[in-house]
């Protein structure tokens, strides 16, 4: 077959200003502008955004799930990162 | 349902399975924890999702070309506009299955070569022709009408993607059903003629509409695991209960009459009880002998052969963008 597989690009849609763009899904395209229009017809047929970013999927890094203990459980044990770690009487009133 | 043809033994050699892994797995999805692509997940679950969520994918496409058929032929510019913007829906839902699969690790093309190979299958309802414009009105407010039934507790299935897709389809297929029942009104009060139209289209889809939830329960070979993992929640039966209780009264309200002779309202059940499918016809149509199954393929063949000009030139067009930018900072220096 003479297709050469067009690259998968990530869409992310910021649906209205003050929101931070999204991720609503993926598309194939041949390059940038395409995956924009392509972005576009596919997932804001009815207005859903203000803003639209493709970007190439094979450009994201991301972490492994497998490593997910490894990466995040050190925060686990952190507790006193959280405002509720320290006491307050209540006498003080809200803070 | 879109992906009723399920219904057959995979013939791929069965996976090898950690018994440790699967139950850990299976914890995972009783605490109704959403599984990711990434995320570790039993061989078969994985090919069941691919198989199902293609399937669902490719009935999206094909169902394009019963209603594309009357694009052109609408009667009003009206109906036009909302037709041409359902077969666009019906092609994004395509595209947003098509990319939930992908996230399994089956490519685009290969799920498109396995359609026009004959290798992968799409619902029995679009081998079935829209042979006037009233079947246009059935298309939407029965043939998406059981599509939402469908569709709505898939938007809870296990799987992440799968189930935002979903999301997303079903905010824009309640346009569809709404638009169709429209339709419906429309010829039901208009001429004896018009009316005729509807209750005959009617009595062309209303058994062909029953057979989209899939086999009886009795008769599902992946009920089981599929409840077990819950991509699905309700069993074909159950849905295809629902669909026919809701519906009913919608038809009476046109001044429709049923094809089905045995269909009474149960008091004490409070459900409409109805006639014996015809599952041999169902089967027919599965394996690939409906009145328009070769038709069908004929076009989504002729479709991939006279569009692959623009594939070509999409590819040479960014080819030659690619090079004229690698050149440019040589020309300046």
């Amino acid at each position: 077959m003479s297709d050469q597989s067009w690259p998968l690009w990530e869409v992310f849609i910021r649906t209205r200003n003050g929101l931070a763009h999204r991720h609503v899904g993926s598309v194939h395209a041949v390059d940038a502008t395409m995956a924009l229009h392509a972005a576009r017809d596919t997932y804001t047929r009815r207005g859903e955004g203000l803003s639209v970013w493709v970007v190439p999927s094979a450009s994201i890094t991301a972490s492994d799930p497998a490593d997910k203990d490894m990466m995040f459980e050190p925060t686990a044990s952190k507790i006193y990162r959280h405002p509720t770690f320290y006491e307050i009487p209540d006498e003080v009133g809200h803070m | 349902m879109y992906t009723q043809a399920l219904n057959t033994q995979d013939s791929a050699p069965v996976a090898k399975s950690d018994p440790q892994a699967d139950s850990r797995f299976q914890a995972r999805v009783d605490a109704e924890e959403k599984i990711e692509p990434n995320d570790a997940m039993p061989e078969a679950y994985r090919r069941t999702l691919t198989r199902q969520i293609a399937q669902h994918a490719h009935s999206e496409i094909v169902g394009m070309l019963p209603e594309g058929n009357w694009i052109t032929r609408a009667p009003s510019l009206k109906r036009k506009a909302a037709l041409l913007a359902k077969v666009q829906d019906e092609g994004g839902h395509g595209a947003y299955l098509y990319a939930a699969a992908e996230t399994l690790g089956t490519s685009r093309e290969q799920m498109e070569e396995q359609l026009l190979s004959g290798a992968a299958k799409y619902s029995s309802i679009f081998n079935y022709p829209t042979l006037t414009w009233a079947d246009i009105g059935i298309v939407g407010w029965l043939v998406d009408g059981a599509a939402i039934m469908n569709q709505i507790p898939l938007c809870r299935c296990s799987y992440g993607p799968y189930a935002r897709a979903m999301v997303r389809v079903c905010k824009e297929e309640s346009f569809h059903q709404r638009q169709g029942y429209e339709i419906m009104i429309a010829l039901c009060k208009g001429t004896p003629a018009q009316k005729q139209m509807a209750q005959e289209a009617l009595n062309r889809w209303w058994w062909p509409v029953l057979m989209m939830f899939g086999p009886p329960d009795k008769d599902s070979l992946h009920t089981e695991s599929a409840m077990r993992w819950k991509i699905k929640r309700f069993t074909n039966d159950e849905l295809r209960q629902k669909f026919v209780d809701a519906t009913v009264p919608q038809g009476h309200f046109l001044g429709l009459t049923f094809p089905d002779p045995a269909l009474k309202f149960d008091t004490t059940t409070q459900h409409w009880n109805y006639g014996e499918i015809d599952w041999a016809e169902f089967k027919r149509v599965v394996a690939g002998d409906g009145p328009c199954n070769r038709q069908r393929m004929k076009q989504m063949r002729a479709k991939h052969t006279d569009n692959a000009w623009v594939r070509e030139a999409a590819n040479a067009y960014a080819n030659k963008r690619r090079q004229r930018a690698a050149a440019m900072p040589i020309a300046a220096e």
